[in-house]
């Protein structure tokens, strides 16, 4: 068995009993690698003589370190939408395709302040607009139990990386499902946590109302030590909430009794397939078996929810991506004049799912349609908010299918 | 069709962004395709419904006007397309 193959917390253990070093599980991953990543394209850029440099520096604490610092010495892989201070960092796009932060995004600065290794960055669609892999403006990643179909999007680099033990856990960013889906297609778990408790400084945005950062891990403890390591109050990020971090992971104890579960009817509509109903059904009776109520609740404005996010997300992300005009960073086009070099900039350094957002979020929030679709969908936005607020009442989790299907064929692929 | 080729065009040139004749022929059809998804919403009636910006509804925290990132130029100045005495190099904005 390769150490690659260990989850973060069956390696901490062994890193701290001495079992092996962080060294040895650096390059054990690093090998991985190199067995997969011809098959796979995981990883836009690698970071080995840095990772390995952390991980003798971690070797070093492990000697007399006894404070838990949950990460110490574990190798990360990072989706490439999170600002890396000397380490290049694209968002998959030709626009940032020599980008190399001047700092680091929050969460890294608590990832390197913990001492884990970095091993490097993966592959995510462009912008993280996507949820196939494939609009990265380089290469399209693979998911690795099929390597004909996708990993997901738009952190499915990450996913793919988690699952084929490319490393022992990873980051994403979620704004509609860019965790949460690849994690899924990819056989492993994600999570999207609340808003605020994560802090997004140094995160390229994307919908800023929406964007999320969040771990993708070999399993459910790791995902609850992730989020320990990542979350906290930032003044950095003016919508970072200021409470008490929980330790999530001692409440995983396998005591459920009591818990309410909601079913919301309008996930399990039509185009859902068999085999994802029935694993959901599944789950839904082994959670029953070990003491969970399940209650049938409704969640009215679902069937608008795809549109009230295509308004927001394209608004936002066309406001947010205004600051790609080729004069302080990124690409810039030879033309003749000012407003020429601002569009052939960016023409020529967007690909074509980026620009249509751009397009529809500008139409949206342009002179004379402003009321009738970005201020509609923050309306019905409302709506939905408060669908969530009542069949809260009732029940103390929500569970549903994550995606209508596995994972699919690509489209490029 | 709701959407022209002429506000493809003027959305096109508010954004900063340019398409071949075939691109915008394509991206009107497509455009035009997700707005009538849209309308959708109007089934709704949302007189008298508040809008939501965000979840994290919290008062905008203030805090001392202070530097709290170290001076960097050189790492700054290291991604700019085009650089000058420690300047940022941009076209000519002035006529």
């Amino acid at each position: 068995m390769s150490l690659a193959e260990f989850t973060l917390h069956e390696a901490r253990e062994k890193l701290r009993r001495r079992e092996f070093s962080a060294q040895e599980l650096t390059e054990a991953v690093f090998r991985r690698i190199s067995e997969t990543e011809e098959k796979l394209h995981s990883y836009i850029t690698l970071s080995r003589d840095r990772a390995l440099r952390e991980a003798k520096q971690a070797d070093e604490l492990l000697k007399t370190d006894t404070s838990p610092h949950s990460l110490l010495g574990i190798p990360i892989a990072v989706k490439d939408n999170f600002l890396t201070r000397g380490i290049r960092t694209t968002c998959a796009s030709k626009f940032l395709e020599n980008f190399i932060p001047p700092y680091d995004s929050t969460t890294i600065k608590k990832l390197r302040a913990g001492c884990a290794v970095i091993i490097g960055k993966t592959n995510l669609d462009e912008f993280a607009m996507g949820s196939s892999g494939e609009n990265s403006a380089f290469f399209v990643t693979r998911n690795p139990w099929a390597t004909d179909r996708v990993p997901g999007g738009s952190s499915g680099g990450s996913a793919a990386a988690v699952a084929a033990d490319q490393c022992i856990v990873g980051l994403g960013t979620d704004t509609g499902g860019s965790i949460r889906q690849p994690a899924a297609f990819c056989g492993v778990v994600g999570l999207k946590p609340t808003y605020g408790r994560v802090s997004r400084y140094g995160i390229i945005a994307f919908a800023s109302s929406m964007d999320q950062v969040g771990p993708i891990t070999k399993d459910v403890r790791d995902c609850a030590l992730m989020l320990e390591a990542i979350a906290g109050y930032d003044p950095a990020d003016s919508t970072s909430t200021n409470l008490p971090i929980p330790q999530y992971s001692a409440s995983l104890n396998g005591e459920i009794k009591g818990l309410r579960i909601g079913i919301p009817k309008e996930y399990f509509v039509s185009g859902i397939q068999p085999a994802v109903q029935q694993a959901v059904h599944e789950a839904v009776r082994q959670l029953e078996r070990n003491g969970a109520t399940i209650i049938d609740i409704s969640l009215p404005h679902t069937e608008y929810a795809v549109a009230v996010y295509y308004i927001v997300a394209t608004a936002e992300a066309s406001s947010n991506l205004a600051r790609y005009d080729g004069m302080r960073y990124g690409h810039r086009a030879r033309a003749k004049d000012l407003t020429e070099t601002y569009t052939s900039s960016r023409a020529e350094g967007f690909g074509p799912e980026v620009k249509r957002r751009i397009m529809l979020g500008t139409y949206a929030l342009s002179a004379g349609y402003y009321d009738a679709y970005y201020l509609k969908a923050q309306k019905v936005r409302t709506l939905i908010k408060k669908d969530f607020a009542e069949a809260l009442r009732s029940c103390d989790a929500i569970i549903a299918p994550n995606m209508s299907s596995g994972a699919m064929i690509g489209e490029v692929m | 069709m709701k959407l022209t080729r002429e506000e493809v065009q003027r959305v096109a040139s508010l954004a900063r962004l340019r398409f071949t004749p075939e691109d915008e022929e394509r991206l009107t059809k497509q455009l035009d395709n997700i707005l009538r998804y849209m309308e959708k919403l109007n089934q709704l009636d949302t007189s008298r419904i508040e809008p939501f910006t965000h979840a994290a509804n919290t008062k905008t925290p203030m805090r001392e006007d202070a530097i709290t990132n170290e001076p960097n130029a050189d790492a700054l100045l290291a991604n700019a397309p085009a650089q000058e005495n420690h300047f940022f190099q941009v076209p000519k904005i002035i006529e």
